[in-house]
Formats: structure tokens, C-alpha cells, sequence
């Protein structure tokens, strides 16, 4: 044999072992991932779902990035208890808007789901600001920062753009007045407030969520997104008024 | 270390480290006023060091050919440095973290200090820092030998220890920024992700050069194990972390993907991540490191191979039993749930080959804590496979999901199995590595032993319980129909757990550290013996040593 | 555009008669005598002490 084909064949042995993996390996997460690429097809509608406004999501962004994922999750199982607890059982619709999904895998603390306007915004605010103020055995962080850090809003625009890229339907009048949009949010009373009621509907919550409507801080932002939570569609309780809970 | 490049390979690094500095130039440029921008600078400063330390050394004389007739393992020595130096980190934070559960004000107030930044630091310090570094080095180490292949060249598998290292290190200190995606275990951002790519796709060309090189005609299945993790580790890296940024100067990205397609594609990515990093290359670790240190062939090589491919084909479809009872269709979880039971077969396959292979030979374990690390890697490997299968049943899912019990299902693997079997490997092929008869301390490494065994037990015990305690109160229900637990009151109950937990992690920690000092006084040290000639282990004589010492 | 039921009824049978297919394959491969030797001297490989790359 000479020497060339003898490392020919070798090499050739390394490569259907790398084959043989990629077949094994690769096939089951075809078969179980593809057909939920399609599952729009079965699942209910939810016509009446909003997406968030850019405050909304600009306190999105701030639970992700505080990384609050890991204590608690956005997702009521199928379960009596969970149901009684936290209130109807969450549909994959209520999360299509969500990229990526927090359901999370770990309650440290409670979930949040349906946390929307179960508690008023100066709670939120006291909570956030030391939980134990409030919840004297939590063992939850204290963000006190957030009050006083200003929101930066110039590059909102680009994150709606962004998410429209991944397939929410943000309207160009929606991107080009984000900025003004997460301002007038937080501050009801600014001739900017009818737009938004005008791009995201009348239901839209508009307060100043941290108390003070001359400052939009991240507090703004992270409470908006809390009472939001579970309220962008009523589909849940519409179903589990026909179904209930599993168990 | 730089010595031994050649010219032109010095030229080679030089001009690699050149292209990132450029790279992190022009992420500081496009990235200011970001978080990235911070990164841009982070990555230009470490090439710029790397510049400057080959650099200065540019003219050192040139190798002789020698070099060529022994195997080449200075990248596998810093690997296992630097994984030493991330266990410690690693550990050390998610000790901290366990005391803030017990004492939430132990963030002192600042942001970077909160929980929800700190955990991920602790998961990739371990993972990717820790067992990633252990893997590469290993890999690289085992390759050769199995191969009796030399690494084709000298600057690729520095490219793949420093370029991985400054993925790990752009990861962390992301997260301590607020830089997150927020998706569990594949948290950096897609710049991160990009270069991760780059550094990866290297490191399996390198494997399969160097494999190329072989005499061997068959491959041993060592390296069947790694070249999986390597592969389907990039194979998931790559689907989910596909996402669109803000804008090239922006950190933040998007998910490509949404909601229950987005939930699927994570835990595809998470459960996998722990079959491929966390299991198949460690097994690859295992089935060289166990067999040479036991002087033992290894029990069944046909059951090496079957378990490989069960575990290669049966985890892919196991992920979704993290989302029962949740939006996801019904047949996806019950499709993972049944694969998650039939993954018992090849796991206890290879648990069982390890208790084999030292059945016989337990005078061995007795005396040497290395074997016995390796020993009670393969128990918990076991047990946590099990207790995995068991986890997946919907209606133990149903008590166990989002409760500790999933944490400490999670340390008996990581801690037991993963730790473990590292810390065996990294005990048997230091001395191998650097020449020395044995570790500078062999006491040092049996007190590492009890501390890493009672650390773990008391950590998963405290999690065992508080989970299940958790679990019931949530569904404990008043004579009345109503929930008889607040949220709060579950709380109250966790709290000694909690810092059991904390105590447990505390005493891992402990023993990580007497082994990171131990290990670099083994290096510092010469030994008083005769340094070795050969590059290959001698598994007997290596073994009697410790034994010896032992006593 | 492809249809959910197709997809998930090619999951469920394909995937099945793959997964069976594999497994056979995989401990024939594994079981069949004549790869036994092949094994066995794979199994002792790793202690032919030959002090370095042969190259």
C-alpha cells in the first residue's frame, strides 16, 4: 500500500465517524423540533393579542438582562395547584411575541406569568427598590439602581427594527416613533400620549410607573413590562373557561 | 513555551494575534457607547499581550528537530492551568451565590453583584472554564496518544486554548455588564457566539489532522466520545444561538426564534448541552484516563462502543421532558420522556463498564484517591442517570420541575460525575505531563477526596429535601379546597436548607482549592526523583507510586 | 407550505423505524464476532508503550 492511500483510508474512517455522528445525532432533534416550526397551523389564534410597546420591551429588556430567568419562570403549567395559584395555564400564543421565551426552569421566587396589575405600581417600585420592605423573608435581590438610572430610548427604534426582523409586526410608524413612545408612556399627561394609544390601542396602560413622570428611568421600564405580563391577550382565560386545568 | 515555535509558526501567531487586535479595534470603534465596546477593548488588550509575549521571544533560537519525536503537550499543560483557575472562580461564585439565597443582602448593593448576573458567571466558570479547559487539554493529551500522532502544527491548539479562554472570558465578564440573552446555558451574546464558532470549528479540523496522522488503523473510542462533544456541541451552539443584533455596534440581540419554538430550541440546546459537554466528553476522559491509571483494560470495549451510540442517538430526542405540562404539544413530551427512559440503558452501560473495569482491582481504590475519584464519578454517573430518567416521568416532573430538586439533580452530575472525573484525570496526567513520579502532596489529594465526596453529598442532600418540600407545599391543598402554602411560606422552610447547600458548596470549594495549590506545587517543585523519559504513562508503575505515598 | 400533520406523522413513524434500524446496526456492528479481535486489541492499545508520535 502506498503511503498515500494508506492515509487516504484513514482519513476516510475519521470522516464516517464524523458522518455516523451527524446522522445520530442530528435526526432527533429534526424529527421532534421540525413540526413545531409548523404548530401555528394547530394552535389557537389569538386576534386580539398586542405586541409590546417599546417601554414595555425596554423593561423586557432589563429582566433579561438582570438575568431574572433564573429565579423565576413565566410559565403556569397544566397543574390544579399552579392554576389556583397563579391563575389560568399559559398558551403558546401568549409568548409568540417573545423572542427569546422566559419561561424559565427554576421558582426561586413566584412566577410571573400573570403577574400583571395583581399589585400596584408603588409596590412594584418599593419591592424592586428592597424587597424587603415589603416581603420581609425574601431572598430576592434589591435594584435599588434602577430608580435612579435614566432609560436610554434613542436606539429604540433599532430594537423594534430588530424584532420585526425576527417576525413581529412592528408598523414603520411604530419604529420611527419609539423613542416618543416610551416617553409619552410613562408620562400620560404629554401631548405625545395619543399616539401610543393610537399605535398599540386604548387599553394601553400609561402611567408614570415609578411615581415621577418627569423622569423615564429604568424603573419605568421594568414595571411597565411587569403589569403587562399575561395581558397582552385574553386567550387564556377565555380557554380555560372551556377547558380547565388537567388535573 | 514560545521557544519551542518555529520562525515561522512564531510569525504565524503573530499575525493571528494581529487580525484579533484589529478585530477588537474595531469593536471598540463601532461598539462605544456599548457594553460592547468594553469587550472591543477587553479582546484588544489580550491580543496585544499576546503580541508583545511572542514578540519579546521572536528571537529566542529556533527548535531543533527533536521536538518532532516527542508528543507535543504544552497546550494541554496551560489547559489544565487554566482550567484549575476557572474551577476556583467558579466555584467560589457559586458558593457566594448559595450564601446570598441564605442572606440576600450579600450583594452589597451593587449591580453586578445581584443574583440573576452572578449565576450565570458561576455556570460558565464551571462549564465552559472549568470542564471545557479540562476537555480541550485532555483531548489534545489523549489524541495524541492513542493516535501516536504528534499535533500537525504548534500554533492551532494555541488558537484553540487562548481562543476559547477569551470566549469564556468575554462571556463572563458580559454578564457582570448585563450582557445576556438570557437563554440558560448559552447566555453570551452573538458576537460572543460568533468567535466561539470560529475558535470551535478549528478545534475539530485540529482533531481530525491530527487524527489523519494516525498509525493505529481503528480509532479508540476515547476519541469517538470527544469528537462528539466537539460536533454536536457546535451543531446546537450554532441553531440556538441564531439571532438577529440591534445593530453591529449593539451587544443585545434577538432570538431567531419565539415562544414554543424558542422553549424546544433552548432545552434541545440545554439538554444536549449536558449529554455532549457535560457527558460524552467526559466519558471520552474517562475511558483513557480510568483504564491507564488502573493498569486495567477497560471491562467491555463492545459495550464502550453500543453505549456511545445510544447515547449519541437517544439524548437528541430527550429535551423536551423540561416542558411538561407546558405549552408544548403533548406527543413532543412524551416522545422525551420515553427517550429519557431508554437513555438508562446506554448510561448505566457506561457506569457499569467503570465499576467493571476496577472489579478486581479495589486494593487500588482503596489506596489511591485518584482511582477512587474516578471510582465515585462512575457511582454518581450513575445515579444521576438515573435519577435523570426518573426526573423525566411526567408525574415526577410534575412534583420535581422548578423546584431545588432540579439543582441538586444537577450538582450529583456536575459535582459528582463531571468534578469528579476531572479532578481524576487532572490528578493522573499532571505528573504524566510535567515528568514527576507522583503528585507533590498525595495527602493533600485524599483530603481533596473527602472534602469533594462529603461536599457533594451534603449539597445534594440540602437540595433533595428542600425541593421535595417545596414541591408538596405548593400542592398541599386545606380540608377547605384551597392552597394551604403561601409562596412565602415555602420560602421560610427553604432557608436551612439553603444554607446546608451553602456549607456543602463551601467544602467543594475547599477542596478545589487544595487541589488547584497542589497541582501547582507538583509543578513548581521537581521532583526528587528521576525525571521520566517516556511520553506515554506507565499505568503499573504509576499506580504503586501513589500507592506508596499513600500510606 | 408543509403541513403540521405530515411533518409529525413522518416524527412518529420514520423517526421510529430509524431509531430501531440504528440500534440493530449499532450492536450488530459492535457484537459481530469477527470485529471481536479488533476490539480486544483496541481495549490493550493504549499501553503499548512506543515512547511517542511514530512519525
Amino acid at each position: 500500500m502506498s503511503f498515500f492511500g494508506f492515509h487516504y483510508r484513514l482519513e476516510r474512517k475519521a470522516i464516517g465517524l464524523t458522518l455516523g455522528i451527524i446522522c445520530a445525532a442530528s435526526i432527533g432533534g429534526l424529527v421532534e423540533i421540525a413540526p413545531l416550526f409548523t404548530i401555528h397551523q394547530t394552535v389557537e389564534d389569538a386576534p386580539d393579542m398586542r405586541v409590546y410597546t417599546p417601554l414595555e420591551l425596554a423593561g423586557r429588556n432589563i429582566y433579561i438582562r438582570e438575568g431574572c430567568y433564573a429565579c423565576h419562570s413565566q410559565m403556569i403549567r397544566t397543574l390544579r395547584d399552579e392554576v389556583d395559584r397563579y391563575g389560568p395555564y399559559s398558551l403558546a400564543v401568549e409568548s409568540k411575541y417573545d423572542h427569546p421565551m422566559l419561561w424559565g426552569s427554576k421558582r426561586t421566587g413566584p412566577d410571573l406569568a400573570r403577574i400583571g396589575e395583581k399589585y400596584s405600581d408603588p409596590w412594584h417600585v418599593e419591592h424592586l427598590n428592597n424587597p424587603r420592605d415589603v416581603v420581609p423573608v425574601s431572598v430576592m435581590p434589591a435594584y435599588g439602581w434602577l430608580l435612579t438610572t435614566e432609560l436610554r430610548t434613542d436606539d429604540l427604534g433599532l430594537h423594534l427594527k430588530a424584532q420585526r426582523a425576527v417576525g413581529v409586526p412592528y408598523t414603520d410608524d411604530m419604529i420611527a416613533n419609539a423613542a416618543a413612545d416610551a416617553y409619552a408612556q410613562s408620562n400620560p399627561d404629554s401631548p405625545l400620549a395619543d399616539g401610543v394609544t393610537k399605535r398599540y390601542g386604548k387599553a394601553t396602560t400609561m402611567r408614570a410607573f415609578d411615581g415621577n413622570p418627569s423622569h423615564l428611568t429604568e424603573m419605568d421600564a421594568l414595571v411597565a413590562y411587569l403589569q403587562i405580563l399575561g395581558r397582552l391577550t385574553d386567550a387564556a382565560h377565555k380557554t380555560i373557561a372551556q377547558g380547565g386545568a388537567e388535573q | 513555551m514560545i521557544a519551542q515555535l518555529t520562525v515561522i509558526e512564531r510569525q504565524r501567531a503573530i499575525l493571528i494575534s494581529v487580525a484579533v487586535a484589529i478585530c477588537g479595534g474595531l469593536i471598540v470603534i463601532v461598539g462605544r457607547g456599548d457594553p460592547m465596546g468594553i469587550h472591543g477593548a477587553l479582546i484588544f488588550l489580550v491580543a496585544f499581550l499576546m503580541i508583545f509575549r511572542i514578540g519579546a521571544n521572536y528571537y529566542t533560537p529556533a527548535p531543533s528537530e527533536d521536538r518532532l519525536a516527542s508528543y507535543y503537550d504544552d497546550p494541554s499543560k496551560v489547559g489544565i492551568v487554566l482550567s484549575m483557575a476557572w474551577a476556583v472562580i467558579g466555584l467560589a461564585v457559586g458558593d457566594w451565590v448559595a450564601w446570598q439565597l441564605a442572606y440576600p443582602d450579600l450583594t452589597f448593593g451593587q449591580a453586578w453583584s445581584s443574583f440573576g448576573r452572578l449565576r450565570p458567571v458561576h455556570t460558565t466558570s464551571v462549564i465552559f472554564g472549568f470542564g471545557g479547559n479540562a476537555l480541550i487539554a485532555t483531548s489534545f493529551y489523549v489524541m495524541q496518544r492513542t493516535s501516536r500522532a504528534r499535533l500537525p502544527d504548534q500554533v492551532t491548539p494555541w488558537f484553540v486554548v487562548f481562543g476559547y479562554n477569551l470566549f469564556c472570558l468575554l462571556a463572563v465578564t458580559g454578564y457582570l455588564m448585563g450582557v445576556t440573552q438570557s437563554k440558560e446555558y448559552a447566555e453570551p451574546e452573538w458576537y460572543t457566539d460568533l468567535w466561539l464558532v470560529v475558535v470551535w470549528v478549528t478545534y475539530f479540523v485540529l482533531y481530525l489532522r491530527t487524527l489523519a496522522r494516525r498509525k493505529e488503523p481503528h480509532i479508540y473510542v476515547s476519541n469517538w466520545y470527544y469528537m462528539a462533544f466537539i460536533l454536536v456541541v457546535a451543531i446546537l451552539h450554532i441553531v440556538n444561538n441564531l439571532a438577529v443584533p440591534v445593530s453591529l455596534g449593539h451587544a443585545k440581540s434577538y432570538s431567531a426564534f419565539s415562544g414554543v419554538q424558542d422553549a424546544m430550541t433552548q432545552w434541545w440546546y440545554g439538554h444536549n448541552a449536558v449529554a455532549f459537554f457535560l457527558t460524552a466528553g467526559f466519558l471520552g476522559m474517562m475511558y483513557y484516563f480510568l483504564p491507564m491509571r488502573a493498569g486495567r483494560p477497560i471491562y467491555s470495549y463492545r459495550m464502550s462502543i453500543i453505549s456511545f451510540w445510544g447515547i449519541t442517538f437517544f439524548y437528541m430526542w430527550a429535551g423536551s421532558h423540561h416542558l411538561h405540562f407546558t405549552a408544548l404539544p403533548q406527543w413532543v413530551q412524551t416522545l422525551g420522556m420515553t427517550f429519557s427512559l431508554m437513555l438508562l440503558i446506554p448510561s448505566w452501560a457506561s457506569a457499569g463498564n467503570v465499576l467493571l473495569t476496577l472489579n478486581g482491582a479495589w486494593d487500588k481504590v482503596r489506596d489511591d484517591a485518584t482511582l477512587r475519584f474516578m471510582m465515585v464519578a462512575g457511582v454518581f454517573y450513575g445515579l444521576t442517570t438515573f435519577e435523570g430518567s426518573f426526573m423525566a416521568i411526567r408525574s415526577v416532573n410534575s412534583l420535581s420541575h422548578y423546584t431545588d430538586w432540579t439543582i441538586g439533580h444537577v450538582h450529583a452530575g456536575a459535582l459528582g460525575w463531571v468534578a469528579m472525573i476531572t479532578f481524576g484525570s487532572i490528578y493522573a496526567c499532571v505528573p504524566w505531563l510535567w515528568k514527576r513520579e507522583r503528585m507533590y502532596s498525595p495527602r493533600l489529594v485524599e483530603a481533596h477526596f473527602w472534602l469533594a465526596l462529603s461536599g457533594s453529598v451534603i449539597y445534594v442532600f440540602a437540595m433533595w429535601n428542600s425541593g421535595i418540600v417545596q414541591g408538596l407545599m405548593w400542592r398541599t391543598y386545606n380540608e377547605s379546597g384551597t392552597l394551604a402554602y403561601s409562596f412565602v411560606d415555602t420560602l421560610i422552610a427553604m432557608h436551612p436548607y439553603y444554607i446546608a447547600r451553602a456549607v456543602g458548596g463551601l467544602l467543594f470549594l475547599i477542596g478545589g482549592c487544595l487541589g488547584a495549590y497542589n497541582i501547582w506545587m507538583t509543578i513548581r517543585v521537581p521532583g526528587a526523583s528521576a525525571s521520566r523519559t517516556s511520553d506515554v504513562p506507565e499505568p503499573a508503575v504509576v499506580g504503586a507510586g501513589a500507592l506508596q505515598a499513600a500510606e | 407550505m408543509i403541513e403540521h400533520a405530515f411533518l409529525v406523522g413522518l416524527s412518529k413513524s420514520f423517526g421510529l423505524f430509524y431509531l430501531i434500524a440504528l440500534s440493530v446496526a449499532v450492536v450488530i456492528y459492535a457484537m459481530r464476532p469477527s470485529n471481536r479481535k479488533q476490539f480486544d486489541d483496541a481495549a490493550q492499545s493504549i499501553f503499548r508503550d512506543e515512547a511517542g508520535p511514530w512519525e
